[in-house]
């Protein structure tokens, strides 16, 4: 367990090393959901009440498509001078890249929503009465969903020349539980309910992060040697 | 394809374009799965759970496995920590020095010419000491100082017994460092024998033409 550990820990010190020394997917991603944000709030009179209605999906279709931005490129630098085949070759546990990937994408994805969360509050001029606990554990509970299964199925992309592309394909109709729960959880919190109050999706959520934490677990040594 | 190999012994595998010699390679190294058959590495039969006999082994390809946003230094040290190196940065600064790159310890690897790339991708390979080494082509793209290192390496792990299975179209190196000789064609062993069995580089080129019609 603790070399298994100590190689995760490893796979996720080089990625951020190298990400931070350039920032090329922090920034891209960033730079995409200002755009998003921007784009809405002009779209959107941010003083009409329909905006509450409507400011949890456009804040999760800037997080999920931001999100993918990052999935992408997690498994791309990989593909430079094979590095993929160095990490096969090591004596760690292969299903240590799937999780030092996730934990890696997780990082990029939940700085990103750090940052772009209080701008959207602030930009569509939306007073949060909330519990600011309650919708933290949503945001993560729901992009650990996304970013688990985004990583495999970015895995499974990257070893076809049009990875790009496919990534949102094969990703979207596989989290469309994740975004619907994280989209209806966020609502609700807005509105005031507690994190008792949307139990249901939660666990919908927390169920979905085990299942897809489980299976590339057991399936990324295949699809490793595919 | 029945092959077994001595240790400590040095095998160079010729073969035309196509001849299955990467695909071997790569079985061998573990990176993909036999389809079928049996196969032993330092006397352990390769089940599937490989974890623990990749610590022996070492590969040098014409691809670095390195990351051209961290520096010689980083990429070493995350080789390390994967391959569990004691006394990590003593040895990272060892094997660097070996490949000549010390005064570019701290330079991104993206800045590096691909001869510099490959002398680091060696200390990669030799960093946890591995007792089996497979060279997939690892000539290519070489300047002459890389090629000399690639030499003396090569030399080095000759002497200190290690096993080597090397992969290139280049006969005249081919056949200076090894101890045994196979030429492969589509998919199987035309041949197989000792270093001294094939006689001369002209030889060998004669020899190499039959076994495969004329193919390179």
């Amino acid at each position: 367990m603790k070399e298994f550990l100590s190689a995760v820990g490893a796979i996720v010190w080089k990625d951020l090393k190298a990400e931070f020394r350039t920032k090329e997917m922090i920034s891209s991603m960033l730079i995409f959901a200002f755009l998003v944000i921007v784009i809405f709030s002009f779209a959107f009179d941010p003083t009409a009440q329909s905006v509450k209605k409507i400011l949890p999906g456009v804040i999760w279709v800037a997080f999920i498509f931001a999100g993918t931005l990052g999935l992408n490129r997690s498994f791309l630098s990989e593909q430079i001078n094979e590095a993929i085949q160095g990490l096969m070759l090591a004596p760690v546990d292969r299903a240590a890249i799937y999780f030092g990937k996730v934990l890696g994408n997780m990082i990029y994805t939940s700085l990103v929503e750090a940052v772009a969360l209080p701008v959207f509050i602030i930009l569509f001029d939306f007073s949060f009465s909330g519990s600011w606990l309650s919708l933290i554990l949503v945001v993560v509970a729901s992009t650990f969903g996304f970013v688990a299964v985004g990583t495999f199925l970015a895995a499974l992309a990257s070893n076809t020349r049009t990875s790009e592309v496919l990534l949102p394909i094969i990703l979207f109709p596989v989290i469309v539980p994740v975004i619907i729960g994280a989209v209806e959880m966020t609502k609700a919190i807005f509105a005031g309910s507690s994190l008792g109050e949307v139990a249901t999706w939660l666990r919908v959520v927390l169920v979905y992060d085990v299942v897809f934490l489980v299976i590339p677990f057991l399936l990324f040594d295949f699809l490793l040697e595919a | 394809m029945d092959l077994s190999l001595e240790e400590g012994r040095f095998l160079t595998i010729f073969g035309p374009n196509g001849a299955g010699k990467t695909t071997l390679l790569k079985i061998l190294s573990l990176l993909m799965p036999a389809s079928s058959g049996k196969l032993v590495l330092a006397g352990q039969e390769v089940k599937d759970d490989t974890t623990a006999l990749r610590q022996k082994i070492g590969v040098i390809s014409h691809h670095s496995y390195l990351y051209g946003n961290l520096t010689a230094r980083e990429n070493l040290r995350f080789y390390g920590w994967l391959y569990r190196v004691s006394n990590l940065e003593e040895r990272v600064e060892e094997v660097i020095r070996e490949v000549g790159l010390e005064l570019f310890f701290n330079d991104p690897v993206r800045v590096f010419s691909r001869g510099m790339q490959q002398r680091l991708s060696i200390a990669r390979a030799i960093l946890h000491n591995p007792s089996i080494l497979f060279l997939d082509e690892p000539y290519t793209g070489l300047d002459q100082q890389a090629i000399e290192i690639l030499n003396s390496v090569l030399a080095g792990l000759k002497n200190q017994h290690r096993t080597v299975v090397m992969i290139t179209h280049n006969f005249e190196v081919g056949l200076s460092v090894s101890d045994e000789i196979m030429i492969l064609n589509k998919g199987e062993v035309a041949f197989r024998g000792r270093r001294e069995e094939v006689g001369s580089l002209k030889d060998f080129q004669e020899l190499y033409r039959e076994k495969v019609g004329g193919r390179r």
